[in-house]
């Protein structure tokens, strides 16, 4: 079984559809990119992934294990899936040390030095190990995302989901974290992205999912998506965000 | 124009006034801010939380709270309070519970359900993002709201809760119905004893007015400390 599994997945608030039979998966060591136009459903649909957003239909696998069953341990399940939000979510009365070591302790039970010394292992990898004392409000967007990253790096997951992690960033800044990403991708972390970053979807993913009005219009290797895609609606997408 | 009061009635009854006056009161303030502040939080998150019945019980009880006046609570706890326990505890006859603990459990009752508004407020301030990171670390609901949404719910709300402590301070006064002797209490009897009233409601005054000042210096001092850098 893949990495992530989803399958005939749907979501409804009220009586307003967002997912409609969504069906994809993500091997391991897969990177995929998730893009369509705001508002498509991409957002809802990796937040399904970590069971933040329930689903009503359909079931999602991680590892094996199914998301959306009562009977799931979710916080254990979570654990293993690291995340990066739109809006970095530092806990901005923590510091970066903290924010690193906290969910460590307190999840895995790692004893606060072992937690510590791993988050500023990955600190230093973000290229941040300066900031380990100041509070996240102090910090750029930029050095804010990639401390997230790091935080959640820490938890050793066993593969991560990224939420838009650069459309709140200055244009000066989305580099530096796309940098990081890329670097994670090229060692062999299993990631699932959802981005407007077209040109980082060329250099790193394996595959792109292309949403509108919450269907997965295209499921494509890279070389399919960027060369012709099949749907119309995709062309259009592509068309718009490439030459503008 | 002073010339006929005799301000030395204070000094000679400040022990009285002092020790045990100001002593009660200052004993049944803090006693109510903790537990007030406790059940207060717990009665928030049950009003927020998704399973209806809680957040039922918790709805009702706020409204009830905040629509009596505090001095009825007061009466009822204190009668109704001890037939109560004996009910609980199948006594035939009624539990003593004492005019301090029944003034300790009124109060945190009664002031839980302000503070419960207040902190409902502070969790309802807190981005839902914040949430889901506490939840995608693997964090569990209780986690969650310890260490990172009434942290920070708690830091935003303190300016709120101060005024709320204050007010409550000041009605602490109230347990004169009960025969207690608080503060005010104690300054009214020396009145009524020396039939100094002019002076001792002058001194009662200054005090509260003081204690309110200083208690709103030191609160803004620690909002300072512990406040959050963006």
């Amino acid at each position: 079984m893949a990495m992530i599994e989803i399958r005939d997945v749907s979501k409804w608030y009220g009586s307003f559809q967002v997912l409609t039979d969504c069906t994809t998966s993500v091997e391991k060591g897969e990177v995929i990119v998730v893009c369509g136009p705001s508002g498509s459903g991409k957002s809802t649909l990796i937040k399904a992934v970590n069971a933040l957003e329930p689903v009503q239909k359909g079931e999602i696998f991680v590892d094996g294990v199914r998301v959306n069953d009562p009977k799931t341990n979710l916080p254990k399940l979570r654990a293993r899936v690291g995340m990066v939000f739109q809006h970095f979510e530092l806990f901005p009365h923590l510091t970066v040390r903290q924010n690193l070591s906290l969910a460590q302790a307190l999840v895995l039970g790692r004893p606060q030095q072992e937690a510590d010394e791993r988050g500023l292992k990955y600190l230093d990898r973000v290229g941040l190990i300066d900031q380990k004392d100041k509070f996240p409000g102090q910090l750029s967007g930029g050095q804010q995302q990639r401390v997230a990253i790091a935080r959640a790096l820490s938890m050793d997951p066993i593969c991560m989901l990224f939420d838009e992690p650069t459309s709140a960033l200055d244009p000066e800044m989305i580099n530096e974290v796309l940098e990081v990403m890329q670097k994670l991708a090229t060692e062999g972390m299993t990631m699932m992205v959802v981005t407007h970053e077209m040109g980082f979807a060329n250099r790193v993913a394996n595959r792109v999912i292309f949403m509108d009005a919450g269907h997965i219009v295209e499921d494509a290797s890279k070389a399919e998506f960027f060369g012709k895609p099949r749907s119309e609606r995709a062309q259009q997408f592509l068309a718009k965000i490439l030459h503008h | 124009m002073f010339g006929q009061f005799d301000f030395g009635v204070i000094t000679r009854n400040l022990p009285y006034l002092i020790k045990v006056g100001m002593a009660f009161t200052i004993e049944l303030t803090i006693l109510v801010i903790v537990l007030g502040i406790v059940f207060g939080t717990l009665l928030a998150m049950m009003r927020l939380s998704s399973i209806k019945v809680l957040s039922a019980f918790a709805t009702a009880y706020i409204n009830l709270m905040r629509s009596v006046p505090l001095v009825l609570v007061i009466f009822w706890f204190y009668f109704l309070v001890p037939y109560i326990g004996a009910w609980i505890i199948r006594s035939p006859t009624p539990v003593r519970v004492g005019a301090f603990l029944s003034s300790v459990i009124t109060y945190s009752m009664f002031e839980a359900a302000y503070y419960a508004e207040i902190m409902r407020a502070g969790i309802q301030s807190i981005p839902r993002g914040q949430v889901w990171a506490g939840y995608a670390l693997g964090l569990n609901y209780w986690q969650t709201m310890a260490r990172i949404v009434l942290p920070q719910a708690f830091r935003n709300m303190v300016p709120i809760l101060l005024t709320q402590t204050i007010v409550m301070f000041q009605d602490t006064s109230l347990v004169y119905v009960l025969s207690i002797t608080d503060f005010l209490g104690a300054a009214s009897k020396i009145a009524e004893r020396d039939g100094r009233y002019v002076e001792m409601y002058i001194f009662a005054a200054v005090v509260y007015f003081v204690i309110c000042v200083v208690i709103s210096f030191l609160v803004r001092r620690l909002q300072r400390r512990i406040a959050i850098i963006r």
